[in-house]
């Protein structure tokens, strides 16, 4: 069976001449159906950029995206965008702030001609866990976790199979990032969704992916499942590093 | 040995449509030479607690207590005069957001040299090396570029170590950590982490540390308080953190995935109001 998502040495690069900046260096990964594949790495590692290049966001110089075995067209089409939505990290900034959920909802439903709005937005509201309640509010009178959900609703909204997850949780608090995880755990399963799912924290990844790629300065350091790195097989030192980061403060 | 900063029945309100809200209920504790931890959700009044005692208290919030000394000074009566010869070169707040924090239309480097001249036995020339040796300290790569840049030249992480540089080089006796570690690459927080260990360790310095990581703040600190809705609920000691009595640090601690937790999903915090009482 061939991957649902297939990249294979894609390289984005950014400017030209003195500020050119390599951000991703031939990157390959395939990631099945119904599978949920982390990419971790540090700030700059040029993880966030893959999900941008596939989702149009940023230029592909190099190497070649196939999504269910096409290849991803320049400008994306609409079907393409139906097929994946992303969520982005900051539920601050990616949310209008003078728009209601309704209205936030109700946008992506209107560029692709759905007819049913009303039913669906009832419903993607019921899916994330906020009620009826949250329909006509503003952004700025709910709180991050909230906001975090509508973003995700507003993914979901168009039935999407793929979703590009970028640092869904890092601007929320630690008892808020277990309620989203969770429920983008529920929702993977009950619609059968593929998850691309970028974070710098290696728990996070782990608790989330099956198999996850480690970047560091837009290149692959490795890949591996989460049985291997919770048995910590990790073969490079970058990645030992990183196991051995995320256990916390050792004095010297 | 008397402590360095002594806190007593410290309460921070802000008016509202509702009457006053209480954001700080009530918190008393005592610190030395040591690191301590304050923890707790966005809301729970840690960062208004750490803004308390340097004075910063926003303008239409009222603050009380029944005991703030640090070093001996009562802060409560402090005069504009005394608190200009503490806030910077005795004590010191590193804050959560270096986009908000840092002056937008001065280059960074001139600004940790206003900071390390604040100290008084500066000159101009030593300033330069100092700040650049600082920002190495705090693993800038390119410390030049960052001296000459303006704060959005940067980016978020550098931001903040360029903020860390600068309250640093003044060496505070007293130094308020709100979040630092927070926007950091987990690589570069324990970078940030060691530097401040040092000055705890060599320079005696005491130091409050408020995360909402708790686990971290476990490895790191000496002691934490864990806050909710602006009271302290439970005091313990870093080491003991896994025996926590309370059941809202319990939850705290749970919520947390871990690289060898199960598939399941995740424990969620119940809350509940009974606890302030």
């Amino acid at each position: 069976m061939s991957a649902l998502i297939e990249v294979r040495n894609l390289a984005v690069t950014f400017g030209s001449g003195r500020s050119h900046v390599q951000a991703v260096r031939n990157v390959s990964f395939d990631v099945a159906q119904g599978q949920s594949f982390g990419l971790v790495g540090e700030s700059g590692s040029g993880k966030s950029t893959i999900l941008r290049a596939i989702c149009g966001l940023a230029p592909i110089s190099a190497g070649t995206v196939h999504i269910g075995g096409q290849p991803v067209r320049s400008p994306r089409d609409p079907a393409f965008y139906r097929q994946v939505q992303m969520v982005f990290q900051d539920p601050y900034g990616s949310i209008h702030p003078r728009h209601t959920i309704d209205r936030v909802l109700s946008e992506p439903l209107a560029i692709h001609g759905f007819k049913d709005a009303e039913a669906r937005i009832e419903k993607a509201l019921q899916d994330v866990g906020l009620g009826h309640g949250f329909r006509f509010r503003y952004p700025h009178q709910l709180s991050g976790g909230q906001r975090q959900r509508v973003a995700i609703a507003r993914a979901l909204i168009l039935e999407p199979q793929i979703l590009l997850l970028d640092e869904p949780t890092s601007a929320l608090d630690a008892s808020i990032q277990a309620e989203v995880l969770n429920l983008l755990d529920a929702l993977r399963v009950e619609k059968k969704l593929t998850y691309l799912l970028v974070s710098h924290d290696l728990a996070v990844v782990a608790h989330m992916c099956d198999q996850l790629l480690i970047m560091q300065y837009g290149t692959k350091v490795e890949e591996l499942t989460r049985d291997a790195l919770q048995r910590r097989a990790a073969t490079q030192r970058y990645t030992q590093q990183l196991l051995v980061a995320s256990e916390g403060f050792k004095g010297p | 040995m008397t402590d360095l900063l002594q806190v007593a029945g410290l309460n921070v309100s802000f008016p509202s449509r509702d009457g006053p809200v209480r954001v700080v209920r009530d918190v008393t504790f005592n610190l030395g030479r040591e690191r301590l931890g304050i923890v707790g959700e966005s809301g729970s009044g840690k960062s208004q607690t750490g803004r308390a005692i340097l004075g910063l208290t926003p303008g239409s919030g009222t603050m009380t207590a029944d005991r703030l000394t640090f070093d001996g000074i009562d802060l409560r009566q402090a005069s504009v005069k005394t608190w200009r010869t503490l806030r910077g070169p005795r004590m010191s707040m590193i804050m959560q957001d270096p986009k908000y924090s840092l002056n937008p239309v001065m280059k960074v480097g001139l600004q940790i040299v206003e900071a390390y001249r604040r100290r008084g036995d500066a000159t101009r020339a030593d300033g330069r090396d100092r700040a650049i040796a600082m920002l190495e300290a705090v693993q800038i790569r390119d410390p030049e570029r960052v001296f000459r840049a303006y704060p959005h030249e940067l980016s978020g992480g550098m931001g903040q170590r360029a903020m860390i540089a600068m309250m640093l080089i003044a060496e505070p006796d007293l130094l308020i950590a709100d979040e630092v570690t927070s926007a950091l690459d987990v690589t570069v927080q324990l970078d940030v982490l060691r530097i401040l260990d040092d000055l705890v360790r060599d320079r005696g310095m005491g130091l409050i540390f408020i995360s909402h990581d708790l686990r971290l703040v476990s490895s790191f600190c000496d002691r934490v308080l864990v806050m909710y809705a602006g009271r302290v609920v439970e005091e313990i000691a870093a080491s003991d953190l896994h025996h926590a009595q309370h059941p809202y640090t319990q939850g705290l601690l749970n919520c947390l995935p871990q690289i060898d937790g199960a598939r399941g999903p995740l424990q969620t915090l119940t809350r509940d109001t009974a606890w302030l009482a």
